[in-house]
């Protein structure tokens, strides 16, 4: 599996590292090699387990299984100050520094100069203005850190980190937030981080970033390691495969079987809909009994185009019709009154309501389209409750207990509940087998293909390739917050999708790199 | 059966509560042998106990409005100085308007002073504790304004039954709680209201995209609480047969926040209980009585208040229950 032969110093060794929580395993005996003075991209789609294995390293979290290795040496390090120490530093996407300190303060914090027991405040800004001046900042040290940009916030983060010591530095979605120019401030950094024979590790969703800076890429994907390559024999096509699909052998057979279905009649048509900054301008027509796909990679605008159309962001430009009739989506009430049923992908933060029993967070979407004066009474909820715990098989079959003590797959499945009890004539998934095991994968996918055959429209996301071109009647790409193509019958495959995702930023990617 | 029964008991919503009331009873008729006795005079019944209930109601009217107001994870500071203001609108008009005037001009009040509340939290997005703090700054502003800094007493007889008479024997404050709280439980539970109150609480973005109007149940809350808060207002002022604008209400805010949370009802919004939320205050004031029987200094309640309050919390405390199992399954 590891394509990379010649031997760099092994900086950061990671073997056969596991990590469940519950019974969702996140991590899966992955191995990961970090050699001084590399920037080694680390990358996956959302649940992934990039995260996972930045925090087990690190020792947020602790490990089931698998040993580090720090320049040869094992460590185990049992929290994130013990990790600082051995020379391991973490820069999150929110910089972990105090805004209303100084920038002088921020950078030494917790080991001031001190004379006395009293700071030495000209003395620790000195040493503050030469530890910046390396990384070519000219600041005012003695400014608050919260007057400077979000790049120089996180620039004085890497030199703090780097200051304390730190051999290997990671660094989280770094990027995130930072413009074309503060991007470059940083690479300059990076670069020269690389050069004093420090590893870093860039997590980051930008493709293009990858291709500019990196040395190798690492690729996981459902807490499996796929596959670690040098960047420069990887080409984007094969990246994205390694992200997003399974072999490409596996996948034809499946797909012959499914559709036979015939698209039924228009239901709901989106015409110029976007919003300035979230998702450029689309079309969208979503038929009874039929299956639209939204596929792309993370930040490629598949939440935002399901959050526009169900109306939990307002669209500034377009027209939505349904049934025929113009209508204004402004808010989720808006969409649920038109027949629309929204599973968002953070399924703990926007779709549980983790206190309450299963009963109530199944009939809750429910009460709401009937509005206050027309409650359901106990006996209907308990009704309700039971017919859809029968229906999905919710486990363990009791509607008295709080949801949240369910696992994710049975949580998920209360949450179709929920939105099947409104009677929906559209329901929209975002990544409905996120986080969820095996045997709940497989019955949430069936559950797709029946909702779909008894007439429901459903638009549905996943990082999943093989599992969209399965149930999918027609396939809509996405890239860079925008609709680039529609894929429909013979044409759904994984390979045209992959084509269709990589093939313009390609041409970005030979330009940045020349 | 009966293991399993007292399972279910122990278990049961609570039973934290009405054990520390009974204990508090009891400790009242310990220092207060004639604590539980009642008579009945001038068709009204009197008693310690008949006391208790009579003075709690204008914080059992505020916390009636509170529990609601923090089922949605929010907070009322202002509905101490609401008190003020609704107090000092019904002494001013009652001589010479009557009662029916006075009473809906001092529960508009509240009404208003609810829907500021509401509008600065549901529509502006204000941190509930910050922008109810303004009202409770300026209510007691607009209050003394409204009394010219007087103390402004009143006669109507209509009023003053408000607050000292009886109803079949019962005094009437005592008759104004029950009424309201079966008032408030038929429209909350009678409704979904409850049910989307306690989903809004305990997830507000969740609730959102299930289509609930959560700002509409923020607005409806605290609407509720200054409606709640204006009666209170009304009958301590008509027990005292005056409105006092500096002192009406002052620091009841802290004691209906407390009885909401001895009630059980978590700061963090969710599931809440109404009945609780009145046995909490009934433990405040059961204890404030007990101490005045006693004989001790009045000053000794706010440290016994604090004692027992510790007390009830960690009892409800899952990291204290966790403990106690702990210690439980080490003895055994």
């Amino acid at each position: 599996m590891n394509a990379v032969s010649d031997p760099g110093p092994a900086l950061l060794e990671v073997r056969g590292l596991s990590k469940s929580f519950g019974a969702l395993r996140a991590l899966q005996e992955v191995d990961f090699t970090l050699r001084a003075g590399e920037i080694h991209a680390l990358l996956g789609e959302n649940g992934a387990g990039k995260s996972t294995l930045i925090k087990a390293v690190t020792g947020v979290f602790p490990r089931d299984a698998g040993i580090v290795r720090l320049s040869g040496t094992e460590v185990a390090l049992r929290s994130a100050k013990a990790a600082v120490d051995a020379g391991i530093a973490t820069v999150y996407q929110e910089v972990n520094l105090l805004l209303n300190l100084s920038v002088a303060q921020n950078l030494y914090l917790g080991r001031q100069p001190t004379q006395f027991g009293l700071v030495r405040e000209a003395e620790m800004r000195r040493n503050a203005t030469a530890l910046l001046a390396e990384f070519d900042l000219h600041i005012d040290v003695a400014e608050p850190l919260g007057n400077y940009s979000v790049a120089v916030q996180h620039i004085a983060a890497i030199a703090r980190a780097v200051d304390q010591s730190a051999r290997v530095l990671i660094l989280d979605e770094p990027t995130a937030s930072l413009d074309r120019h503060e991007v470059e401030v940083l690479f300059a950094v990076m670069r020269k981080l690389a050069t004093r024979g420090i590893g870093v590790v860039f997590v980051t969703h930008f493709l293009d970033q990858v291709y500019e800076i990196c040395d190798r890429i690492t690729v996981l994907r459902n807490g499996r390691l796929i596959g670690e390559r040098k960047t420069a024999e990887l080409p984007r096509i094969e990246l994205i495969r390694m992200m997003l699909g399974r072999e490409l052998a596996e996948r034809t057979s499946e797909r012959a079987a499914a559709q036979v279905r015939q698209a039924g009649e228009l239901y709901a048509r989106f015409e110029g809909y976007g919003k300035a900054g979230y998702v450029a301008p689309f079309d969208l027509a979503l038929r009874r009994g039929e299956v639209v796909g939204l596929a792309g990679l993370l930040g490629s605008g598949r939440t935002e185009t399901a959050r526009l159309v169900f109306g939990a962001e307002r669209a500034d430009s377009g027209s939505a019709t349904v049934d025929g009739n113009p209508v204004r989506l402004r808010s989720p009430r808006d969409a649920v009154a038109h027949g629309f049923g929204y599973c968002p992908e953070e399924r703990k933060t926007e779709g549980i309501i983790a206190d309450l029993t299963v009963r109530e967070n199944i009939v809750l979407a429910l009460q709401a389209k009937r509005g206050l004066a027309k409650p359901l009474s106990r006996s209907e909820q308990d009704e309700i409750a039971m017919r859809f715990i029968r229906l999905l098989d919710i486990r363990p079959p009791e509607p008295e207990r709080p949801i949240g003590l369910l696992s994710g797959g049975n949580q998920q499945k209360v949450l179709l509940a929920r939105w099947l009890a409104t009677a929906p004539r559209v329901l929209v998934l975002d990544e409905p087998t996120r986080g969820i095991d095996v045997g709940a994968h497989a019955e949430i996918i069936r559950l797709i293909r029946e909702l779909c055959d008894d007439g429901l429209a459903l638009l549905v996301i996943s990082s999943e390739l093989d599992e969209i071109v399965t149930y999918s009647d027609r396939v809509i790409v996405l890239r860079d917050r925008s609709h680039i193509d529609e894929l429909e019958g013979e044409a759904i495959d994984i390979s045209n999708i992959l084509a269709a995702i990589a093939a313009s930023s390609t041409i970005v990617a030979e330009a940045g790199q020349a | 059966m009966m293991p399993s029964m007292m399972q279910r008991l122990l278990q049961s919503r609570g039973l934290a509560q009405i054990v520390a009331l009974l204990v508090i009873l009891a400790i009242d008729r310990a220092v207060s042998p004639q604590f539980f006795d009642l008579r009945m005079q001038d068709g009204r019944l009197f008693g310690s106990l008949i006391d208790v209930l009579n003075r709690v109601a204008p914080v059992a009217l505020l916390a009636l409005g509170m529990v609601l107001v923090i089922a949605t994870r929010g907070i009322d500071l202002s509905v101490g100085a609401v008190m003020a203001i609704a107090g000092a609108i019904a002494a001013s008009l009652a001589d010479a308007h009557g009662l029916p005037l006075a009473l809906a001009a001092a529960l508009g009040a509240g009404l208003l002073c609810g829907l500021w509340n509401g509008f600065l939290v549901a529509v502006l997005g204000i941190q509930p504790i910050v922008a109810t703090l303004i009202l409770m700054v300026a209510g007691r502003g607009v209050a003394q304004l409204i009394t010219e800094g007087r103390i402004v007493t009143f006669t109507a007889p209509d009023l003053v039954w408000l607050g000292n008479g009886a109803v079949l024997g019962v005094p009437t404050p005592v008759v104004v709680v029950l009424g309201m709280l079966v008032v408030t439980g038929a429209v909350v539970r009678g409704s979904a209201l409850g049910l989307l109150i306690e989903a809004t609480g305990g997830n507000a973005r969740a609730s959102e995209l299930a289509g609930i109007g959560t700002r509409t149940m923020i607005l409806a809350v605290y609407v509720w609480c200054g409606l709640c808060a204006a009666l209170g207002g009304v009958i301590a002022a008509a027990d005292i047969m005056g409105a006092d604008a500096n002192n009406a209400g002052l620091w009841l805010e802290l004691d209906a926040i407390l009885a909401v949370v001895i009630g059980g009802t978590s700061l963090f919004g969710g599931r809440f209980s109404l009945v609780l939320a009145m046995v909490g205050a009934l433990i405040i004031q059961a204890m404030n009585t007990g101490i005045l029987l006693s004989g001790y200094p009045p000053e000794f309640n706010l440290l016994v208040k604090a004692a027992v309050v510790l007390i009830v919390l960690l009892l409800q405390s899952p990291r204290f229950a966790n403990a106690g199992a702990v210690l439980g399954r080490a003895r055994q």
